[in-house]
């Protein structure tokens, strides 16, 4: 297999729900990349992109974990994340949370250097789909798997991270693998971060109607690029014993003819 | 008293108009739990999933007929942004052009304050009932309510809120106020109720849309033709020409803005646009995005007074009820770029599940989210729990006219609301929760106490022992909240950092990432 990422030092950012909860994904970005070349590195100053703090409105958490995240990549030209959603927090609210920390009278030279720091970072911060895509040039990264998979492309790798239809490009080059559309594909599933707990009702009744669409594809694995969202409805719809399995895109991708 | 709006006996004795759901809406339930009241309500959602796919679809098809939307979206934003920027002024020019084609200019601080200019003006044109074209801020200022208590009736004409309002209702929609009806009802609200204020429905009335219309029709009549003094709101207020502009479905609007002789306009003061040239701009956006029409049927622009054509007695009333404290926002202040054209509450799941009525505010969705607690501050708990009525999933971004960046704005208020949580002396659960989890997760050193201690749960709980992945089936409270309906899975016995810390000083180490033994929890099979 080519190696496009020869050379390449790159910073894996597995993010806390990843870390905690489902390793195998951070995991297999680290295998997919150095398949391709790339040298991974795990810097273990990183601890969570902080969204969980910022979008319930303390932003003060959120700009501890600002200074986490400069402190662990600076060093890096890339930054690769299983999660679309913090990296979507790492370019949009860092520099935001950056610069709200500047805005006090109080704020030293260190300060606004953050801010410096957390917009050149912000820039060099991938979701795995695109730095495989636009920086690596793989579409085909030599995956196999052989299921019927369902996509259900979440709301922040749309609208904030802006990754498109690369995930779908990724999937559709996987050997064996029968995609399968899903109704309703562009409507959240009602994870929402602190929205699933602070309104219940409303996130159940949401992840509901996204699993009744899971479902009724008929697919063996519901995939996504971000397991915060698999957790929601895939909590659901084990809740439910539905046999349909949720998975990360990176898995998949991870699915070598060898392993 | 004019015969037909004698006092009537029924549940609303001693009113005039049917009266609206007791209580403030200030005073609502906060947003989790009203939603959670509506959610139940499973007619409702049936009737809202249909109408709003109906709109969506119709909307999406016409915006993509557009070869330049984008365009039309951004020159609206930067209109918007520039007449907000100066607003004193376009907002003088304004009150100048209208004295000058013979209105009358009134300025109203808050919602009492254009209240009472509206009972004076009414009460001055000698009538004790008037007829209305649909208007937010009418419903915003509860102008219904305050004419009620001068002795005034006030009569909604626009269909959708002569049903919200023959139904004792509160509507549940910017541009659909009944949205949440379907015709069974609406036929049955007919039915009961048109009798006692005015032309009953018709014998044998079914709810076949087109007799239901009819009914509609004959009951406005008697009222239109009466009418001697009417009000209305304003999509759009001309600075350069002091034009006001109306736009809308049904043709009732017109009748209310031509046949009586004393017109009175409430309009908020963001509603000002600086020429002809911009409204050009809207009037290609606001069609498509509230109805997925080309162009709207109604279109009524008035400048002033036109001798013996039309309301010989016209007045204008621009409010600010909190638009001022919005515009010094930096962040906030978008939200006045509103048209309120409702695409936002349309694709909106949240809306689509709860409907109008969870949000205790005279504007839903996205849109109400942002605005109302902007205009009433966030004193009420309702009003501090609205800006979490959101999954910040953006939809509405996508398809807002104006491009208001949704999340900016509920992220900003959301950290209004989380600096009056901590500034309150009752302890919050959510502060407590924040503040801790937050300081662990602030550094390192204390993070890794986190995946050491969810790393010792999940081996106690043996998640992944045989490679699969073990769920939660309950969890306790606060937890609940997330375990009533869904597993959690176990978290990983080994977390991440701790594999990839084994792999580093392992010799095994494959190219390929991590040799099989390490893996906790495999692909799931």
């Amino acid at each position: 297999m080519n190696q496009p990422g020869k050379g390449m030092r790159v910073g894996l950012f597995a993010t806390c729900v990843n870390d905690i909860m489902f390793p195998s994904a951070p995991k297999a970005v680290a295998t997919i990349l150095e398949r391709l070349g790339c040298e991974v590195i795990f810097p273990t100053a990183q601890t969570c992109c902080g969204q969980m703090f910022t979008n319930t409105g303390y932003f003060s958490a959120g700009l501890a974990t600002v200074r986490t995240y400069v402190e662990a990549f600076d060093g890096f030209d890339y930054v690769v994340s299983p999660s679309a959603s913090c990296i979507g927090s790492v370019r949009e609210q860092h520099p935001m949370l950056a610069e709200q920390g500047t805005g006090s009278t109080h704020a030293s030279r260190h300060d606004r250097a953050l801010l410096q720091r957390a917009r050149r970072l912000a820039e060099r911060s991938y979701d795995l789909s695109e730095f495989l895509i636009d920086i690596l040039g793989v579409v085909d990264v030599g995956a196999v798997f052989p299921h019927k998979v369902t996509y259900h492309p979440t709301c922040h790798s749309l609208r904030v991270a802006h990754v498109g239809d690369r995930p779908l490009r990724l999937l559709r080059a996987v050997r064996g693998l029968q995609l399968i559309d899903l109704p309703d594909a562009y409507t959240c599933c009602g994870f929402g971060g602190t929205f699933c707990v602070k309104n219940p009702d409303v996130s159940v009744a949401m992840a509901s109607a996204k699993a009744h669409n899971i479902i009724a594809t008929g697919a063996d694995y519901v995939v996504a690029g971000d397991n915060a969202c698999l957790m929601n409805f895939g909590g659901l719809l084990h809740r439910d014993r539905a046999s349909v399995k949720p998975i990360h895109l990176a898995e998949i991708l991870a699915e070598s003819r060898t392993s | 008293m004019n015969a037909t709006t004698t006092r009537v006996t029924s549940r609303d004795a001693a009113r005039l108009t049917p009266a609206p759901p007791p209580g403030l809406l200030e005073d609502s339930p906060v947003f989790p739990i009203a939603a959670k009241r509506e959610l139940a309500n499973s007619q409702l959602r049936n009737n809202l999933a249909r109408a709003t796919e109906t709109i969506r679809t119709k909307r999406a098809i016409r915006v993509a007929e557009v070869p330049r939307w984008e365009d039309l979206r951004t020159a609206a934003e930067a209109i918007k942004n520039a007449t907000l920027r100066h607003l004193d002024d376009y907002l003088l020019q304004a009150e100048a052009n209208l004295i000058k084609a013979g209105a009358h200019v009134h300025w109203a601080r808050d919602a009492a304050q254009a209240d009472q200019i509206v009972v004076d003006l009414v009460k001055a044109s000698g009538v004790d009932e008037i007829v209305k074209v649909k208007s937010m801020v009418t419903q915003e200022i509860e102008m219904n309510e305050a004419l009620e208590a001068a002795g005034v009736a006030a009569w909604e004409t626009d269909l959708a809120e002569l049903i919200v309002q023959l139904g004792h209702d509160r509507p549940s929609h910017v541009l659909v106020p009944a949205i949440h009806r379907n015709r069974a009802e609406i036929r049955d609200i007919f039915v009961e109720e048109m009798g006692r204020y005015g032309t009953p429905a018709p014998d044998g009335l079914t709810d076949d849309p087109a007799e239901l219309t009819a009914a509609a029709r004959q009951h406005l009549r008697d009222k239109f033709l009466r009418a001697r003094t009417s009000t209305s709101g304003g999509n759009f207020l001309v600075a350069d020409t002091g034009t006001l502009v109306v736009v809308e479905s049904e043709g009732n609007g017109r009748m209310c803005v031509t046949l009586p002789d004393t017109l009175i306009s409430v309009v908020g003061i963001e509603k000002v646009v600086p020429t002809f040239e911009d409204l050009e701009v809207f009037m290609q956006l606001l069609p498509r995005s509230s109805t997925g029409e080309r162009m709207n049927p109604y279109t009524s622009m008035w400048t002033g007074v036109t001798p013996g054509d039309g309301p010989q007695n016209v007045h204008v009333v621009l409010v600010d009820n909190g638009r001022t404290k919005a515009l010094a926002d930096p962040i906030g202040r978008q939200a006045l770029r509103c048209i309120r054209c409702s695409a936002c509450m349309n694709v909106c799941p949240i809306y689509g599940h709860v409907g109008g009525h969870a949000y205790g505010s005279v504007y839903p969705g996205p849109i109400g989210i942002i605005l109302t607690p902007q205009l009433r501050g966030m004193s009420a708990p309702v009003d501090r729990s609205l800006p979490y009525a959101s999954t910040l999933c953006g939809a509405c971004v996508d398809v807002c006219p104006v491009k208001i960046n949704f999340p900016e704005v509920i992220v900003h208020l959301r950290h209004k609301a989380a600096d009056l949580k901590k500034a309150d002396r009752r302890p919050h659960m959510e502060t407590l929760v924040m503040g801790v989890v937050g300081w662990l997760f602030g550094r390192e050193s204390r993070y890794t106490w986190v995946t050491t201690a969810s790393g010792l749960v999940g081996r106690v709980l043996k998640a992944g022992l045989d490679g699969r992945q073990k769920f939660f089936g309950w969890l306790p409270w606060p937890a609940t909240r997330w375990s009533q309906a869904r597993d959690l899975p176990i978290p990983a016995s080994q977390p991440f950092r701790r594999q990839w810390k084994k792999r580093s000083s392992s010799p095994g180490r494959t190219p390929e990432g991590l040799s099989s033994h390490d893996r906790d929890t495999e692909v799931r099979p």
